[in-house]
């Protein structure tokens, strides 16, 4: 009983002590620390300069899996990862061209093959240690195991070798390929530094991919990035606080991040994001709806909405144009005897009113597609190939060219006949969860209704429509998105090739099943290792007059990046990549912080 | 206690003129549901009006042109400048009265333009025909699978409580297993096992047998008490003796006792299983898309948006509410007669 008073009081004075001395790097922040800032190599941030202090809440549409950058994949871990790590370069969200990071400078030899890197000077972890060439080392030792089992390593195997990284001293670094590689420094992005001294005796025990779960203790936890872990409440909530080792400072010297703290809630549905957003519990809002941007617009109160323009998400319809195997059935070969047939995808193609998926399905807020590139992608896409606009006429030719041919039905309008005489009727599967591509699925069977196709909605749980599209492949025709996580063409490498698990037509091939598939591979390759970005958009270029010839997706429409934020924060400037609102988190502010804090 | 019957003569005379209705939707509705009007989503009720914006009156009803804003998605405004006369017994949309009689013949429509007395959904679809051709569908569920769960209960139950033993104890522990199943779940089972390409009629069919086959054990219980006691009677126990089979006592002697029970049933029952049908149809398991069902026009509501931004969405729900209050009107008020046949005897 004494003891545990005495260990209370104990306790009680030790707290005392810490949180005077986490106090203490705040308030020397507050009046620029001069002796720091002489041997440090700070990066100054370009951004109008805010004020400091106040917390930042937004909402996660579910919980993060994981706060290990090696192996996280969804993207709540990548959102919460994004701003407590750093990149030795980095991809800057708004330009989408890269940007010196931790790396000072990122230099590349004449041939192509090697980058050389030098770190700055005087930079540490957010637990005070200081970061050198071997931590470098050693995360890139780290992603290129194979045990370990990291989602990046494919990024940094160029010709079927891995990159050679080489320690020249405490500051310098040396990165070898072995062939040319197209991606250039984009390659570092995304690749957060860890720490060694924290991580060295997990991975030398082969317990790497386990560690940094979300009840690891703040204290056991490390980053370079603008935040650092604070506090974790399994079910609710995780909170950020400011890393006082951060490494840039804005205009007038003052160290960054501005924010004390970010919040980031667990709020499973869009509508309930909503409902926080609008009752001011949350200060930012992402990955809105058209829907709820407007009835968001229509109240708003306190904050403002922006229409940041179309994104690089890529809603499309495709066949099943997998080889029927022993156990399809009659019919469904049957049915994809016309899915193989070019002229009926260019008809199907030709018949989709995009116009009017964009219109309802969006609200206007979003653009026409009619290949993988969106207008929101500034550099990559192709301007020759020109799109036809919407003919049922069109349509018709090119059905009655492939052999088909109408009955006049009893009841509305005609049937389509196939070659041998049989209705055509087939199925679109969506997820039961998107209303989005529900809506574009419906909309497209009315437009084939007028070609006399029956097709019919089939709205599935997510994981059993991906289970028949790349597993079963008992499907006829379904309505997908992606979302490229980069501008650059290598994001989605393996939807375009034929060898590739998202190849969603006919995924996973051995042999490319088709000429123009093996085109687009042979291209695909070519793309990567050519040295001018000239010379990769030639590529690239040819790879989507391939795709508008041959309609494997039958490309709908891209929504806009729809944000919503409180009035009174600074520095907003929502972009068209992830992370859409806190890619420059760092210069976020709050006016008037003091009463936001105190609220 | 005369009272009692013409009650219930009276909610049967309006339960059958509302069904007319739903019945003749082809007839009664302006537009065919599945027609896509994609300039006009989310439009809101026209207003029928006899006095136009200059103040003079129009013999004839007429609604003004929705004309959405410029820029925007889903707000009109009328356009004052354009009336839209309402006329009756005009030709629009082909359909076929009661499924059978190809016609062209509409209640009430207009030559050119449009009216959406109940406004329309997020395609531009005329809410108002929607609404009463989803009621064909939700109705008939309800009466289906009601019969459905009569004709099983009323067979299982009678020979239960008429044989008593061991055939009792066997059909009432399966009904007991029946009551306590988790129907949702079975549902989402079944629909699992379905191939992908079901037509709309053999998913409707699917739904109303599933739902109508789960739903005997009530009727069931309710039978074989009945038939309990009836059995027990003078009368049957003399067509015995006499040498009767148990099939004719069966339907000569006790099942005409279970009469009024079975009707109170019904009147309990089809309101459940339309119910059931819209709770279905709502969580996406009834009938697909584009048909429409008071189900699943109910089930954009789901999203917040529409909830909060078009009123006339609820609109669906409203109509099923004369429905319901008939049919179980008319079961408390068999139930009354019952009770006074009870004391009269």
């Amino acid at each position: 009983m004494t003891r545990n008073c005495l260990q209370s009081i104990r306790r009680a004075a030790w707290l005392g002590v810490a949180a005077l001395v986490c106090s203490l790097p705040v308030v020397l922040c507050a009046s620029p620390d001069t002796t720091r800032a002489a041997n440090t190599e700070f990066l100054v941030s370009r951004n109008p300069v805010g004020q400091r202090g106040g917390r930042l809440a937004l909402s996660l549409r579910a919980e993060p899996k994981t706060l290990n950058p090696i192996i996280a994949t969804d993207a709540p871990s990548r959102e919460v990862i994004g701003v407590m790590q750093a990149d030795l370069v980095h991809i800057n969200r708004g330009s989408q061209l890269t940007e010196p990071a931790l790396a000072k400078s990122c230099k590349v030899s004449k041939d192509g093959l090697e980058y050389s890197i030098e770190l700055r000077r005087g930079l540490q972890f957010s637990d005070g240690h200081p970061l050198d060439a071997d931590d470098v080392l050693f995360t890139f030792r780290v992603y290129l195991d194979e045990a370990v089992h990291s989602p990046q390593r494919d990024l940094l195997i160029v010709g079927g070798k891995p990159i050679e990284v080489r320690k020249v001293d405490a500051y310098h670094l040396v990165f070898r390929f072995t062939k040319p590689y197209g991606v250039g420094d984009r390659l570092f992005d995304g690749l957060a530094i860890l720490p060694r001294h924290v991580l060295e005796k997990q991975y030398a025990e082969g317990k790497l991919a386990q560690s940094w779960s979300l009840s690891v203790s703040p204290s056991q936890w490390a980053g370079l990035g603008p935040f650092r872990l604070k506090e974790y409440v399994a079910g609710q909530r995780i909170v950020l606080e400011r890393n006082p080792y951060y490494w840039k400072t804005d205009a007038k010297g003052v160290r960054l991040p501005y924010l004390d703290e970010i919040v980031f809630l667990f709020v499973a549905s869009a509508d309930a994001q909503v409902l926080r957003f609008q009752s001011g519990e949350t200060d930012v809002i992402t990955r809105l709806g058209a829907e709820n941007f407007s009835v968001l617009s229509r109240q708003a109160r306190g904050y403002a909405m922006t229409d940041a323009g179309a994104g690089l998400e890529y809603n499309f319809l495709f066949f099943n144009l997998n080889e029927p195997s022993a156990k399809t059935s009659m019919d469904a070969a049957r049915r994809q005897a016309w899915f193989r047939d070019v002229k009926f995808r260019q008809a199907v193609s030709a018949a989709v009113d995009r116009q009017a998926i964009v219109r309802l399905v969006y609200q206007g807020r979003g653009a026409a597609l009619w290949g993988p590139v969106t207008p929101g992608n500034k550099r990559w896409a192709n301007t020759e190939t020109k799109h036809q606009a919407r003919s049922l006429d069109r349509a018709r030719d090119l059905l009655r060219q492939a052999g088909f041919s109408w009955q006049s039905g009893s009841g509305v309008g005609k049937i389509l006949l196939d070659q041998n005489g049989n209705p055509v009727e087939f199925s679109i599967l969506t997820s039961s969860s998107n209303a989005d591509r529900t809506k574009m699925a419906t909309l497209i069977a009315d437009d084939l209704k007028q070609l006399g196709i029956k097709a019919q909605v089939v709205p599935l749980e997510f994981r059993s429509l991906l289970d028949r599209i790349t597993q079963t492949k008992e499907y006829d025709a379904c309505v997908l998105g992606l979302a490229s996580l980069d501008a650059d063409p290598n994001s989605d490498i393996s939807v375009w090739l034929s060898s590739g698990g998202t190849h969603l037509w006919n995924p996973s091939q051995a042999h490319p099943a088709t000429a123009w598939e093996a085109e687009i591979d042979k291209l695909m390759e070519q793309q990567l290792v050519a040295k001018s970005f000239e010379e990769r958009k030639k590529s690239y270029d040819r790879v989507q007059q391939i795709l508008d010839e041959n309609q494997p997706f039958i490309f709908l429409a891209t929504p806009d990046i729809l944000v919503g934020v409180k009035n009174n924060v600074g520095n907003f400037q929502p972009a068209v990549l992830e992370p859409y609102a806190l890619w420059n988190v760092e210069t976020l502010f709050l006016h008037n912080s003091s009463q936001a804090a105190g609220k | 206690m005369k009272t009692a019957p013409r009650k219930a003569t009276a909610l049967l005379t309006f339960l059958i003129l509302i069904h007319a209705v739903v019945l003749a939707a082809g007839f009664a509705a302006p537009y065919d549901p599945v027609q896509q009007d994609r300039d006009r989503p989310y439009a809101p009720p026209a207003a029928v009006h006899f006095v136009d914006a200059a103040g003079e009156f129009h013999v004839r009803p007429f609604v003004y042109q929705q004309r959405a804003r410029e820029g925007s998605f889903d707000q009109y405004e009328d356009d004052h400048a354009i009336r839209i006369p309402l006329k009756f017994f005009v030709k629009g949309a082909p359909y076929r009265l009661l499924g059978v009689i190809p016609l062209t013949l509409h209640l009430f429509g207009t030559e050119g333009g449009s009216v959406n007395l109940l406004g329309t959904d997020g395609y531009g679809r005329d809410l108002f025909s929607r609404i009463l051709y989803g009621g064909q569908i939700s109705l008939l569920a309800g009466l289906l699978a009601a019969s459905v769960s009569l004709l099983i209960g009323t067979f299982v139950g009678g020979a239960s409580g008429y044989f008593g033993g061991w055939t009792d104890s066997i059909a009432m522990r399966l009904a007991e297993l029946c009551l306590a199943l988790p129907w949702l779940y079975l549902l989402f089972g079944v629909r699992a096992f379905l191939p992908l390409l079901v037509s709309p009629l053999k998913a409707f069919l699917i739904v109303v047998f599933v739902i109508g086959a789960l739903g005997w054990a009530r009727p069931a219980r309710l039978v074989r008490g009945v038939a309990l006691s009836a059995k027990e009677r003078d009368f049957v126990r003399a067509a015995r003796g006499f040498g009767a089979s148990h099939f004719y006592v069966l339907r000569r002697h006790v099942l005409p006792q279970t009469r009024s029970v079975i009707l109170t049933q019904a009147a309990i029952l089809i309101p459940q299983y339309i119910l059931a049908e819209v709770t279905l149809s709502f969580l996406g398991l009834g009938i697909p898309e584009p048909a429409p069902s008071w189900g699943n026009l109910l089930s954009s509501l789901q999203q917040y948006s529409v909830l909060s931004s078009y009123w006339w969405m609820y609109l669906p729900a409203v109509a099923m509410v004369p429905f319901f209050f008939g049919y179980l009107a008319l079961s408390s008020s068999l139930q009354d007669g019952a009770r006074a046949n009870k004391i009269e005897l």
